[in-house]
């Protein structure tokens, strides 16, 4: 028998690594892997909630997240290629030209 | 066995996801990612939801991590400079993102009547999970085909050559 405040606070830290990640980290494709870590943490305590309350539309959320999230993932990556196409570089403060 | 399997796999877990905000190589970071997106699965397997373990594995730890692979490989994508901001970040990020988390763990911590899992309480079979996604939220599973569909052609248009060579001529 597990608590289930475990795995809840498992998926609070994955995600607030993410967050660290997404702060922290200066390289286009590590931030864009943050957001995946995010996604999964979140995922994680639906998971857990569908458990506790034996509904099966938790889950059904998780793969719906999933979809998006490969979606997200191609499109995002068709971005940074088409950034690095422009600029040459990966570092977010090189990639500036919206700046005021 | 529960227990043991949980401790082992939540370890692996919050390890790669550390690993990946210390590597400096993005490749390293992604090969993490992939240990913390496995472990993730072995973590839905162990909450009876045996279906989305398979996705997560096919889904995320194939498709996606190839995916950003593959990319990190074409850009050849090298180590990543410090710089002012990312100082800035490290020096305001840390705090705030451990004020997050302590609330959160608070909240967390604080509810009584949140119950335990054990492996016994039995695994969401996928028929029934089909059923549901088949007849009750048919159209919201429709349209994400549809989303796909547009991300599919999102993705093609931006990467497509010409493009960024003709931002370049402005």
């Amino acid at each position: 028998m597990i608590p289930l405040s475990w795995y809840l606070l498992l998926s609070a830290t994955l995600f607030c690594l993410g967050i660290v990640g997404f702060l922290v980290r200066r390289n286009l494709i590590t931030i864009f892997m943050s957001i995946e870590l995010m996604l999964n943490g979140v995922n994680l305590s639906f998971v857990t909630f569908a458990h506790q309350w034996h509904l099966v539309k938790g889950q059904i959320f998780v793969f719906f997240v999933m979809v998006v999230a490969a979606a997200e993932a191609a499109v995002g990556l068709a971005i940074i290629i088409a950034i690095f196409r422009a600029r040459a570089t990966l570092a977010v403060d090189r990639i500036d030209l919206m700046k005021l | 066995m529960h227990l043991i399997l949980f401790i082992v796999f939540a370890g692996l877990c919050l390890a790669g996801a550390l690993n990946l905000l210390l590597q400096k190589h993005p490749i390293n970071s992604a090969l993490s990612l992939v240990v913390v997106m496995t472990s993730l699965a072995v973590l839905y397997l162990l909450l009876g939801a045996e279906f989305l373990a398979a996705a997560q594995i096919i889904v995320y730890a194939g498709a996606i991590m190839v995916l950003f692979t593959f990319v990190i490989m074409l850009l050849n994508a090298g180590r990543e400079e410090r710089t002012l901001g990312s100082k800035a970040a490290v020096a305001l990020g840390f705090p705030a993102v451990a004020a997050i988390l302590a609330v959160i763990a608070t909240v967390i911590l604080k509810a009584q009547d949140l119950g335990s899992v054990s492996l016994s309480d039995g695994i969401t079979s996928t028929e029934e999970l089909s059923r549901v996604l088949f007849h009750e939220l048919l159209l919201p599973f429709e349209v994400t085909s549809v989303l796909i569909l547009i991300a599919i052609l999102g993705a093609v248009s931006l990467a497509r050559k010409g493009h960024g060579d003709q931002e370049a001529g402005k």
